[in-house]
């Protein structure tokens, strides 16, 4: 028997190299031997991606991409289609747990210094799977035709509009129509359930590749390839297969456990996975009173909604996504993890996580005034935690430092004189304390303290 | 330490806080409903038929899905719920056509399969009793709830009706305005008001049940499946354990 599959597995190999890109991406793939945690998000994505696929594809089996039909169609695979339910709450928490999965493993590129040379372009491919991703969530939301699903699209295409010149036109070509319509379902279903999910595939698989090519980073932002035995081995890496298989699928048991708590006991997460007013039929005379993303557009949303003219909130909006591309051009330290980079970096990490996660709730809420002006404060740290990053690539002068926060803080408080009016003059001072302190913590802590020191970067990686 | 940072900076990422559903500034009475009370159900259903099918339908379920979920034979159903000519099989459709329903009511009732969904148990449980007489309306109610709502009460022998009182407060601009306190019943029902609002709990009940049928069944099926995950993380994690004792 042995004997036969081994004899199979030459017939294969001389004709498709099936055991050399089992050792390359599997057996012999050397990965450094010190994952943490955080090291788990990038296999459950592709779990994730899988699932998706999976339950997409049967949901497409009853599913009708029919304005007339659509809405009755979820209600039809809810109660009438066996297990329907359980295909539909797959899908809809999948696309959550895709952004929480997705964001925690950007966040640890951030961590570590994964998009730092060389592994720029697994990060831009990384960031063109994100925009796919988000691309493939907003349309896919339009496909159950509730009230959300119709108004959020209507207020996402309408943001193209807002481009001078050909932006109409552009809105109208997008739509296939003056308004979303039918013939915006159709189209939004075929690139739901065809284009964006090949590139997505495609994209992954690039992805790897590249992730292959260049070697895993780790925790300690050391590179075990510097570091080899006299086979030409890894000291400090071990084989993807099998200790990391079956590391991850570890990881995946606790991750199914909480998607499974997740989809069975709460599948609607109080409105945030599901939102309430989707289950209202889509009507085209009657807006919602409240229209909110779903939860993980949320944080880009309170920027484009910071800014009130409609064409610079998109170019916000636009540049708080774009912005990250540069990413591995903007924060050039050579210290990759952020275990040997100073308090200061660790610190600025810590908020920009929580702006972000302020960001998102603000989305959530409706747009008073105080709710309005934080949402301005918050941007203009999402913005500024770039700068300090820049900044913070090498050491700077004590001048250098001052004239940085002179200048930054001087355009904040400039657009400050032009928005503020007679009444909001209060708020704005008051709320100016935030990005002020911010800056006065990250450039002139530096001036007066060592907290900007970074560390020695050990030669072997710990644990 | 850093281990404890880390799983900290993980949850904070993850916590997206949970929110109820706000109203219109009305305080909303909680509902406690129980789906898995089949008594309840099965009188929530009886009344559904009997007051709410005339005008609304529930179009997304089916008489026989109802018999099935709520221990029902096709017979009791066909013999007890189905006031038209109706087969077991066909969905909660109504008779009244919308555009008729336009003419008489000013606008077409909703249907209801979905409605304890999309607005919540709470606000269907207050919406329905607080129905208070006012001459300026066409069926001479108004809804403190929903203000200006063209539904009549369609429960009003069992409740009766009610006033709505008022109260003159100062408001933080130092004016009085009318607040509301309380509704006061001034032609009695068939039911006391605690039967009034069991009855209604009981309607709430089948309507949260309507909105999601398979939430009878989903968490128990999820109790089965999160308790398999659980042994097959304690094998998964003595399997990682025992690959990874050489690596150090």
């Amino acid at each position: 028997m042995n004997r036969a599959l081994t004899n199979l597995l030459g017939w294969i190999d001389a004709r498709f190299p099936l055991t050399k890109l089992w050792d390359e991406h599997l057996a012999k793939y050397y990965a450094p031997k010190n994952f943490n945690f955080w090291y788990y998000f990038g296999s459950l994505a592709l779990l994730v991606l899988v699932i998706q696929i999976f339950s997409g594809i049967f949901l497409t089996m009853n599913y009708k991409p029919d304005a007339e039909l659509a809405f009755g169609s979820v209600e039809y695979i809810m109660r009438d289609v066996n297990w329907g339910w359980l295909i539909r709450y797959m899908h809809s928490t999948g696309a959550s747990a895709f952004f929480i999965v997705v964001y925690l493993h950007m966040f640890r590129a951030l961590m570590y210094g994964s998009f730092k040379k060389p592994r720029e372009l697994l990060w831009l491919f990384g960031m063109v799977i994100y925009l796919a991703l988000m691309a493939e969530a907003f349309m896919g939301y339009l496909l159950p035709w509730g009230q959300m699903s119709y108004w959020g699209a209507q207020v996402i295409v309408n943001l193209f509009g807002a481009i001078p010149g050909f932006g109409p036109d552009l809105a109208v070509w997008i739509r296939g129509d003056y308004v979303i319509s039918d013939a915006t379902l159709n189209r939004f279903f075929a690139l739901h359930v065809a284009a964006v999910p090949l590139v997505l595939v495609f994209l992954v698989i690039a992805h790897i590749m590249a992730l292959h090519e260049v070697g895993s980073n780790n925790p300690d932002g050391i590179e075990i390839k510097k570091n080899k035995d006299a086979n030409g081995i890894p000291v400090d890496g071990i084989p993807f297969h099998p200790y990391y298989t079956v590391k991850d699928i570890m990881g995946v048991a606790v991750f199914l456990i909480l998607f499974a708590i997740a989809m069975f006991f709460i599948p609607e997460m109080g409105g945030y996975f599901l939102e309430h007013a989707n289950f209202i039929p889509a009507n085209p005379l009657a807006t919602p009173e409240h229209i909110a993303p779903v939860w993980y557009f949320t944080p880009f949303y309170t920027v484009l909604r910071a800014v009130p003219d409609p064409f610079f909130g998109v170019v916000a909006m636009g540049s708080a996504v774009a912005v990250l591309f540069f990413l591995p051009w903007i924060d050039r330290n050579p210290v990759k993890s952020m275990r040997y980079r100073s308090t200061l970096h660790k610190l600025n990490l810590i908020l920009f996580a929580i702006v972000f996660i302020v960001l998102g709730i603000l989305g959530t809420k409706p747009a008073t005034p105080l709710m309005g002006e934080m949402a301005v404060r918050f941007s203009e740290v999402y913005f500024l935690f770039f700068f300090v990053l820049w900044y913070s690539s090498r050491t700077r002068s004590n001048g250098f430092s001052l004239l940085l926060f002179v200048l930054l803080l001087g355009i904040v408080t400039a657009y400050d004189f032009v928005r503020a009016t007679d009444i909001t003059m209060n708020l704005v001072s008051i709320s100016w304390l935030i990005p002020a302190l911010y800056l006065a913590i990250m450039l002139l802590l530096p001036i007066f303290t060592d907290l900007d020191n970074d560390r020695p970067v050990p030669e072997r990686v710990t644990s | 330490m850093s281990r404890i940072i880390y799983v900290i900076l993980g949850w904070a990422l993850l916590g997206v806080g949970a929110q109820a559903a706000g109203g219109h500034g009305v305080h909303l009475d909680h509902a406690p409903v129980d789906i898995q009370n089949k008594a309840s159900l099965q009188r929530g259903a009886k009344y559904f038929v009997n007051y709410c099918l005339s005008c609304h339908s529930a179009k997304y379920s089916r008489f026989s899905r109802v018999a099935t979920d709520l221990d029902l034979t096709d017979r009791q159903v066909e013999e007890n719920l189905i006031f038209t000519d109706a087969k077991i099989r066909d969905p909660m459709n109504v008779a009244l056509r919308p555009e008729d329903a336009r003419v008489w009511l000013g606008t077409a009732p909703p249907d209801l399969s979905l409605e304890a969904r999309a607005r919540g148990a709470d606000w269907v449980y207050t919406y329905l009793r607080s129905f208070y007489l006012d001459d300026s309306r066409p069926f001479g109610v108004n809804n403190l709830v929903l203000p200006n709502a063209s539904m009549p009460h369609a429960l009003w022998k069992l409740q009766g009706w009610q006033e709505a009182k008022y109260k003159a407060e100062r408001g933080p601009d130092g004016h009085e305005h009318p607040a509301f306190e309380g509704f006061e019943l001034v032609t009695p029902g068939e039911m006391s008001p605690k039967e009034y609002d069991r009855a209604v709990l009981d309607l709430v009940n089948f309507l949260v049940y309507l909105g999601e049928p398979a939430q009878l069944q989903r968490k128990t099926i999820g109790v089965w499946v999160i308790a398999y995950l659980l042994i097959f993380f304690v094998i998964a994690y003595f399997l990682k354990k025992e690959y990874w004792k050489d690596v150090h």
